[in-house]
Formats: C-alpha cells, structure tokens, sequence
C-alpha cells in the first residue's frame, strides 16, 4: 500500500508541475459553469412562463430533473471523452519516452502496485474535477430546494463512469511512446463506446444489445435519475478491473520485448 | 554475490545475447566491455530483473531474479544508459521518491538522500528541477539514485557516457570509491575506462563471451609472443640482417625511417628477453643505439583481436590501432592531463 501511495503521489505531483492538471481544471470548470448557467437560466425563464400561465394544478418543476440531470448525463459526460484522455495519455506512454520505466519495473515494486499507483493518481485529480462540478451544483441548495439525495446517486455515477475510462486509458497509454497517439485513440475508443448503444434505435437483435449493453452511456441514465442500480455499479467497476488486466498484461507483454 | 549461468536473450527470432555465464564477487569493480550491440545493456536489463531472461540462472546477493524479484531488486542499484530521471521533479524531490519505491524506511529518508547527494555532489542543485541540469549533473543524479538505497550490487550502464573529461575522472574516481562496500558491474565500450577502474573484465562480442579475467592477465594470455621496438643509426638493410641473427629473435620489421635511423619491430620467443643480446649485436657493429623498448600488447588490441573478426592477426599484432582506437587514446590523454 506504501508503495502504491508512492507512486500516487509522483503522479499527482507530474500533473500539478505541468500545465496538464491547471488545464483540465480549467477547461472542465468553465464548462461546467456555462453549462450551469444556461440551464438554470432556461429553468428560471420556463419556472415563470408556468407560474404566468397559472398552472397551479401542475406539480412543481424539480431542479433535479430539469438542471442536474440533463448536465450530467447530456453534457458532461461528452466533455469527459475528451478531457480524460489528456490526464491518461501519459501515464505511461511518457514513462517508455523517457525511460523512467525501467526505474519502476527494477525498483522492488509489483506490477500491480505502479499499475494501481498509477490509476490512483488520475482518479484523485478526476475527483477534484467532479467536486468542482458539485461546487456549482451547492449553489442550487441557496436558491431553491433541490433533492440531495438523488445527487449523492449523481456523484457516484460519474466517479465511477470517469474511472472506467481512466482505466482504460491508461491501457492505450501502454501501446506506444508517443502521448498524443495515447491520447488520440483513448478519445476515439471512449466515442465509439459512448455511441455503442445508436444501433439500438433502428434494430433489436442480440449483436445489437451487447453492444447497447456496453454502451457508456446507457449506463449512466439510473445514476442520473439519481437511482443507485447495482447492476450500472457492477458494469463500471467490471471497467475499472479490465482497464486495470489488460495494463497489467500490456505491461508484461512490454518486458518480454525490448 | 552475482552468478550468471548460462543467460540466453531472444528478441523474437534475434539472439541478443547467448549463453552467458560469469560471476562478480563481493566488493569487485568488473568491467563489462564490448562494441556497440555487443549485448551488454541487455544483460545488464536481465540481471537487474527489467527483462525476463530466455534460459538461464542468474542469482543477486543469493536471490534468483525471476523466482523472487523482489528480494533481488531490493539489492541492486541500476543506472540505466540514459538517467532514468523525471524532468519535472527537483533533485531531493526525485531521490526522495526513489528511496520510497527501493523500501528505504521512512524515518531514513531525509539522511539517504543527503548521504546520496553528497557522495555524487549534487548537492549544490538539489532544489533544482533536474530538466535544468546539465548532462554531467543528470547523470550523477542518476547514479545518486542508484546509491540511495545503499545496495549491495550496483549495475551501470556507461556511466560515463556523454560526460566531459573532467566529469569522467571524478566519476571513474567515485566508482572506484564503491568497490569495497558495493559490487559493481559497470559497461562500457571505451577501453581506457576497463583498465582504470576495473579489476576484472568480462568481454563480450556478438552476444557471447570471448574472454574474461584481470586486464594484466589478459593481455598476458593472448600475446604469443615478445615485442621489442628498437631504433639504430646504421645502414638498414645490415642491421636487419644482424638483428634477425640473434638468438629469440623470430621476426623484424622496419616501421618507420628518417635519415640514417631506423625504428624496427623485434617480436622474440614468450618470455624471453631479448632485449640484452639486441644491445650488444648493435654496439658489437658500432652502430648507433637510440631507443630500445618493449612494447606490450594494449588491451586496445586485445579488444580488437577479440571482437573484430575481419581484422588479420598480423595487422593486430603490429600495434595499429585504428582511427576510432587512436581517437579513444586522446581523449584517455586528455582527461589524464586534468
């Protein structure tokens, strides 16, 4: 565990001693906050046109269902695809370009423990960038009265969403030397698994619900409706623990060349 | 403290490195020498357990680096060719690091690292970002960091590759310092750096040992023969007949004239000295004598007699050593002069 920690540490301090992590903050911040913006903004103005007409019978609007689940699910989750590949692209591929991987593998670590290290550090800046999220999120709780129950099920659901991805990315960033490739087809994998569950709408054979089924996205809908399903936990998690395999394979894979 | 047996390397269907067996005993400097591709970084990798040997035993401190490479790891310091060194961390940042990943208590950390830093003066940079040292400090950070965990073997890979004549000296002087507490097994494709720093020398060629044993030794064993080199003021051709007539003597050759004087190569029968009989055969004609000397053979020209397989013996044994060879003794002289 010491040694995990180690390395955790030394990658937290790679991003925070480069530009990488100031500017996936940044990035992931300001979108966040148009974001936010504008569906509040469009909930106010849609809140008063009903007040307007008068629609007392109608039940109230909910905050939850109105702002933080079309953030979360519709649009966060896209940016994602493309911000996670920049804090992964070069956990290892940075370490092959400048040899220090053959500091790692000949010190008195396990695999298992630089792997771990390694996807521990990510997930601890990818944590920052979900608490930046429920910073603007708090801000509901001062101006109107959101369920906050449902958004302990929102938090969950993107943490564990980010970690798959980081988990794979960390994969692709065992191919190659070069940290744009890593980069380049994590972005590409993540979009084609986002997408994975289109077919589902023009066609309904089995081919088709395997893929629906491996479908990022589709999997994120409960936890955005805030619904905590053990199924969607099991699906994520299953992510993480093959992410995490096939980097250890890979990595073995990479000590039998040269 | 290290036993190769029978190391076998495949890449795929290239064999890199072919049966392989030697041994470094507690507290010994052995030199690891051999032309570029000769197989040396990849022994180094498989001894220090970065890549699985292909047949083979090879044992650290006792322990075997495939059945526990742990326990093996943490007894070897390993200096890569290149300095495996983050750019982005401070020096104490990055030996800090080190010792935490080689086991190295916490409470020992802070002293570690001073103690390292020390012993291969980095300590004038340590709060400097290591993308900003120079090549020189680079690399004795990367040999810090080998040291940090005070281990019993240290493997380095042409430590002294890239540095100035200055740099080399200090870190020749500094390995030699190890010997004793550590064993070191260090590579190197430069000759004058075997015979400086090593006490044994294991040679190796196209991924096979050709020789190993103390340079002295080598040199020993590998020449036939005698060499003296013997200048005389007098008619050439009669002083080669003269010389060739005495007793030893198996051949003579002019290499160099000017004027009346000439330089001839005198090879005589093993252990024998023929140096007294030259003397009087050229006094005994009144003939002038200049120079008289015994050329032994370089571990240059051992080196290329034993991994250069296009050169003919005879151009070895006449001490021409190539262009590249000659380049490698100026640069010896000059970091000498320092």
């Amino acid at each position: 565990m010491r040694n995990v920690i180690a390395v955790a540490g030394k990658e937290l301090r790679h991003y925070f001693h480069s530009p990488i992590a100031y500017l996936v903050m940044t990035v992931w911040a300001a979108l966040c906050g148009v974001i936010f913006y504008i569906l509040t903004a469009a909930f106010v103005s849609q809140a008063l046109r009903m007040q307007m007409m008068g629609g007392m019978g109608a039940p109230p609007m909910s905050i939850n269902e109105f702002i933080v689940r079309p953030m979360l699910q519709g649009i966060l989750m896209v940016v994602l695809l493309f911000l996670l590949p920049l804090v992964t692209m070069r956990l290892y591929a940075e370490e092959k370009r400048s040899g220090t991987i053959e500091l790692l593998l000949t010190s008195p670590l396990t695999d298992m423990q630089i792997i771990l290290g390694k996807f521990l550090g990510a997930l601890v800046l990818y944590s920052v960038l979900v608490a930046i999220t429920f910073l603007y999120l708090a801000v509901l709780f001062f101006y109107g009265n959101p369920n906050a129950r449902p958004l302990i099920a929102n938090a969950l659901g993107l943490l564990l969403f980010g970690a798959a991805l980081l988990a794979l990315g960390m994969w692709f960033s065992t191919f190659t030397k070069n940290q744009i490739i890593a980069g380049v087809l994590s972005m590409v994998i993540f979009l084609l698994l986002f997408i994975a569950d289109w077919p589902q709408n023009f066609s309904s054979s089995a081919p088709v619900k395997v893929l629906a089924y491996m479908s990022l996205s589709n999997h994120l809908d409960n936890f955005a409706k805030g619904v905590i399903d053990l199924g969607d936990v099991v699906y994520y998690l299953s992510g993480v623990a093959l992410g995490i395999f096939l980097t250890a394979r890979s990595v073995d894979a990479l000590k039998g060349r040269a | 403290m290290i036993e190769v047996a029978g190391l076998t390397k495949r890449y795929g269907p290239t064999l890199a490195v072919s049966d392989v067996s030697f041994e470094a005993r507690k507290g010994e400097v052995l030199g690891f020498l051999g032309p570029n591709g000769a197989g040396k970084t990849t022994t180094m990798r498989v001894i220090t357990g970065y890549l699985p040997p292909s047949e083979g035993k090879i044992r650290v401190a006792g322990y075997d680096v495939v059945d526990e490479p742990l326990e093996a790891k943490r007894r070897i310091g390993y200096l890569p060719e290149s300095p495996p060194v983050y750019p982005d961390m401070t020096v104490i940042e990055y030996l800090a690091f080190v010792a935490r990943i080689k086991g190295v208590a916490r409470k020992d950390i802070k002293t570690r690292v001073q103690e390292a830093s020390e012993k291969c003066a980095v300590t004038d940079v340590a709060r400097r970002q290591i993308g900003k040292l120079s090549k020189g400090y680079r690399q004795r950070v990367g040999l810090a960091q080998a040291l940090i965990h005070n281990p019993e073997v240290l493997i380095l890979d042409e430590p002294t590759a890239g540095l100035d004549p200055k740099q080399i000296i200090e870190t020749r002087e500094l390995i030699r310092g190890l010997a004793g507490q550590h064993t070191v097994v260090l590579s190197t494709h430069i000759l004058p750096e075997v015979s400086k720093t090593c006490e044994r020398v294991v040679v190796i060629s196209q991924g096979k040992i050709v020789a190993q044993g103390a340079p002295d030794e080598l040199t020993h064993r590998l020449q036939g023969f005698e060499t003296v080199l013997i200048t005389i003021e007098g008619p050439a051709a009669e002083v080669m007949e003269k010389l060739h007539r005495v007793g030893g003597v198996q051949m003579v050759e002019p290499r160099d004239a000017a004027d009346s004087r000439t330089t001839f190569e005198v090879q005589a029968e093993k252990g024998r000295d023929v140096r007294a009989e030259l003397a009087r055969a050229v006094v005994e004609s009144r003939w002038n004598l200049l120079e008289l000397k015994t050329s032994g053979m370089s571990l240059e020209d051992i080196f290329l007699k034993l991994t250069t397989k296009d050169v003919s013996e005879d151009s070895v044994a006449r001490n021409q050593p190539s262009a590249l060879l000659e380049g490698l003794h100026a640069e010896a002289d000059r970091s000498e002069q320092h």
